[in-house]
């Protein structure tokens, strides 16, 4: 029963996530990565991850995709196609490297299946909540979290410094 | 319940497409989104394990691969922005002064 949830939306993700690879149009391609986002959200949410699922929402969704978004627009990139156009136009360099991949993946799934896991079981209900994922977040990883507010603010200082016009 | 070989499997496939992405794409910001992709497929199978094992550690661990894609994403574009600046164009082969 919950597989026939999954699958559709495992689908509709690898569909989205192809879609972003093969769009020749910038826009397109961060609307399809936006529903593959949304998408992801839903897995999570269904195996349980509530607080990941909230998170994948708010900040991939919302804040990476915006900034996408203000990027390809700002950027008028009309009549730049034709330039990067040339190597991608190469089919069988993209033919082959895809191959390549499709044989790669092959054995990834080889060995995935050829592993024995246990039959799933149920989790306790509180699995995913925010107060369990907070509990492990200040207890146990408490100084990861802390390290992680300082990278944040370093990608903060660095962007403004890298976008802006003259360093005076 | 859904057994966690599908997880793994479904993050490999979403895996690989972002790494055609990157190979493939010349654009720079479609290879940013290829980038997330690939972050984003390492997160399911993070939390298809995490369920697997019924731990908190890769809710963790996928908590912490969004700070870092939100810094990437963030100081990424702000350098896009820069070349973009000096040669108006995204196409990753343009950008070659730095080899030698």
């Amino acid at each position: 029963m919950e597989l026939l949830i999954f699958y559709p939306i495992a689908l509709m993700c690898v569909g989205l996530a192809l879609a972003v690879v093969l769009n020749k149009n910038p826009i397109n391609s961060a609307m399809c990565l936006i529903g593959m986002m949304l998408g992801l959200a839903g897995i999570f949410a269904f195996t349980q991850a509530h607080f990941l699922a909230i998170l994948q929402i708010i900040i991939y969704a919302g804040a990476i995709m915006v900034l996408f978004m203000f990027v390809i627009m700002l950027l008028n990139l009309k009549e730049d196609a034709d330039h990067w156009m040339a190597r991608e136009k190469n089919k069988l360099l993209s033919g082959l490297t895809a191959v390549l991949l499709v044989g790669a993946l092959y054995k990834i799934i080889d060995v995935i299946t050829e592993a024995k896991f246990k039959a799933p079981t149920a989790v306790p209900d509180s699995f995913g909540t925010v107060a369990r994922v907070g509990e492990a977040l200040f207890t146990d990883f408490v100084l990861p979290f802390e390290i992680a507010s300082v990278l944040l603010l370093a990608a903060m200082v660095g962007a403004v410094v890298l976008a802006k016009n003259k360093l005076d | 319940m859904v057994p966690l070989s599908h997880y793994l499997i479904f993050s490999a496939v979403l895996f690989t497409i972002g790494v055609l992405g990157v190979l493939v794409r010349r654009n720079a910001i479609v290879v940013f989104m290829s980038i997330e992709i690939m972050l984003n497929a390492v997160n399911i199978s993070l939390i298809g394990f995490d369920r697997y094992f019924d731990q908190s550690d890769g809710q963790i661990f996928s908590f912490m691969v969004m700070c870092v894609a939100a810094a990437e994403v963030s100081v990424g574009l702000a350098i896009i922005i820069s070349l973009f600046r000096n040669k108006p164009t995204v196409n990753l082969d343009e950008f070659n002064i730095l080899k030698g």
